[in-house]
């Protein structure tokens, strides 16, 4: 049964292919073999086929022969199908084959050894290769990244749960999605919130539940000179420091924290002190709470409260 | 819930699966791949292909079967594959491959870029001119691939970058200093580099540590300093790579540490950020997780921080050891 679609569609491809002009329906049923003899069964078949040419990226064309008969017609364009010439050095072929190996387990893998089988086609001999001495990897675990690679494809709004940091349940996001990012491994996505009416970005791993398309291709504007990844960037980094808390470190520890410091001297017996700017009173006192009895804040007075309250939450 | 999931197969790779579009694909690629090298070998076509020989001479005798019946019968396709050597004498209108798609122009262009983030190696020109080629070759279909970026990790250095490619290069042992967070120490030790890993927006050294006598994972952002050794390195034979691919990089082993925490809301991070064996929801927006470890000291520090919006419950003894730490945190306040 698959055999006789694969010879039926064949037939189908290089027949289009080789035509010079277009053809009828009819003239089609009588070149490829395979089709049914009624016409409407022929008819229903004939259309499953296109469509599935057309998810294949092959493109079918319609039209009408100038000067002939008014029925529309079909072809491929051997212009629109070709892959253009592409050559590539040994280099160039290596580095190819190291960029699809960086989807291995990931969403597009299938996409990527797709390419590679074009481009042998084309003559070039790019492998998945490994190259000595790197082993580059993306991941994309998220259930979010298909439907959002979709979706700043084809240019389409979405709405998605979103479960907002300090948020106890989900909120419905309506999104017009500009770009997707990944920074330091974790995916995120840009664009226009039309609920807030502000560009927003939202991390992947906070979408709970489906991502649904809520629009049709080609409806989402990106504007002009839209970077996301410096949204992503600007979303995701640390406001300036602007504050100095004032430490006790025990000597011969502390290390992350003195990486940042600003100064950093010998107190008294066994201990130091170090000045280090931080910006976020709840975050910081986490990281100092989780040196224990390394560190002691001396000021400011929330930033040693905050730590206490951590402390003593231990012991609760 | 874990990220520690099994791997998933790659969905759809082109050549393997048996859909009638599937095959189709591979019969379109197939007479170009012979018309660009003119005589091309059985085995090494099905290899390229990942088909066995069987199918592929399957392939090849229905692209030679091709007929058009109208308006004159005629078989547009001749080939043969005597002696094992596949030739194709005709080929009508296919012998060019079809264009690359979105999704296919877009993998290898992500792919490309991400490798042309990172500082320093040597193939920056390589990867600039493939690219290049491949956005002209693509046309359209390379537009959407600016849609998705990645953004490794700049906060390794690029000099520390740079002088592991170098001991690399030259298969030279390096001495590291370097920041282990969770005990918060500086460590100091030599090692023989095995490669470079580039895993989740950040760069590891994958290299034999020779204190530790085992294969270690490096993050470049947490090396203090280094020194190319003049030593040259040996790696031993029975130092294994990691398996990158296996969803989880730091896999634990029997001898570990079996910890268990309970999250209020506001810990429930703590069950996404780190491989979770089990997560029970305890009801009450409270979480029960379980992971093992081969140190406890991370877990440690993670209790203090979490206060009490998470509590290890399990074993015994680190419960004991993060409550004496935390009671002589708050001695040095009194």
């Amino acid at each position: 049964m698959s055999k006789q679609k694969t010879e039926r569609l064949l037939g189908l491809v290089v027949c289009l292919l080789s035509a010079r002009r277009y053809l009828t329906a009819s003239q089609i049923r009588d070149a490829v073999p395979g089709y049914p003899d009624t016409f409407d069964a022929f008819k229903r078949m004939f259309e499953r086929d296109k469509d599935e040419l057309r998810e294949l990226g092959i493109p079918l064309e319609t039209g009408v022969n100038p000067g002939a008969d008014e029925e529309v017609g079909y072809r491929i364009s051997r212009q629109a199908y070709e892959l253009p010439e592409i050559r590539l050095e040994p280099d160039e072929a290596a580095v190819l084959g190291l960029a699809a190996r960086v989807w291995r387990q990931a969403e597009l893998a299938g996409a990527a050894a797709g390419a590679l089988l074009k481009l042998r086609a084309a003559g070039i001999d790019a492998e998945e290769t490994t190259q000595p001495g790197i082993e580059p990897r993306l991941q994309t675990e998220e259930a979010a990244f298909a439907p959002l690679w979709q979706a700043v494809r084809d240019r389409r709004p979405v709405a998605f749960g979103y479960q907002a940091a300090g948020r106890t349940t989900p909120q419905r996001r309506n999104l017009e999605p500009w770009g997707v990012v990944n920074r330091h491994g974790r995916w995120y996505v840009a664009g226009f919130d039309r609920d807030k009416a502000q560009e927003r970005v939202f991390r992947l791993s906070r979408i709970d539940g489906p991502v649904t398309f809520t629009g049709p291709p080609g409806s989402v504007t990106v504007p002009a000179g839209t970077d996301a990844r410096n949204l992503v960037q600007a979303w995701d980094n640390e406001p300036p420091a602007v504050r100095t808390a004032v430490l006790r470190i025990r000597q011969g520890t502390g290390y992350g924290l003195r990486r940042r410091a600003t100064s950093d001297r010998p107190a008294d017996d066994g201990w130091d002190l170090v000045e280090a700017p931080f910006s976020e009173a709840g975050w910081y006192a986490d990281y100092l709470a989780s040196f224990g009895a390394d560190v002691v804040v001396i000021e400011p007075v929330d930033l040693r409260e905050a730590v206490l309250r951590r402390l003593k939450g231990v012991l609760t | 819930m874990s990220r520690a999931g099994p791997g998933r197969p790659a969905a759809g790779r082109s050549g393997r699966s048996g859909t009638a579009t599937d095959r189709l694909q591979r019969l379109l690629a197939l007479v170009p791949y012979v018309v660009s090298r003119e005589v091309v070998g059985l085995a090494e076509t099905a290899a390229a292909f990942g088909v066995s020989e069987g199918e592929l001479v399957d392939d090849l005798n229905m692209l030679w079967c091709v007929e058009l019946r109208s308006p004159d019968p005629y078989c547009p396709i001749d080939l043969s594959y005597e002696g094992g050597e596949i030739m194709v004498s005709q080929a009508e209108s296919m012998d060019r491959p079809l264009r690359l798609g979105t999704d296919e122009a877009s993998a290898l262009l992500i792919g490309l870029r991400m490798l042309a983030e990172l500082p320093g190696p040597q193939d920056q020109p390589a990867l600039r001119r493939t690219i290049a080629k491949l956005e002209a070759a693509a046309g359209e279909a390379a537009a959407a691939s600016a849609q998705v970026a990645v953004h490794m990790d700049g906060r390794a250095p690029a000099d520390v970058q740079a002088q592991v490619a170098d001991a690399m290069r030259q298969g030279r042992r390096l001495h590291l200093s370097y920041y282990v967070p969770g005990r918060d120490e500086a460590t100091e030790r030599d090692v023989d580099p095995m490669r470079v890993l580039l895993l989740e927006g950040r760069s590891y050294l994958e290299a034999w540590c020779r204190s530790a006598e085992a294969v270690r994972l490096f993050r470049l952002d947490r090396v203090l300093g280094l020194t190319v050794l003049d030593v040259a390195a040996q790696v031993p034979k029975e130092a294994e790579h990691v398996d990158v691919d296996s969803g989880t990089l730091f896999r634990p082993s029997p001898g570990d540490v079996r910890v268990e925490l309970e999250l209020a809301r506001a810990g429930h991070w703590v069950a996404d950020y780190y491989p979770c064996e089990q997560v029970t929801d305890l009801g009450d927006g409270r979480l029960r997780v379980v992971l093992r470890t081969p140190d406890t000291r991370w877990v440690r520090r993670l209790a203090l921080r979490l206060g009490e919006d998470g509590k290890v419950t399990a074993p015994a003894g680190l419960v004991r050891e993060i409550e004496e730490e935390a009671a002589a945190a708050l001695a040095q306040y009194a």
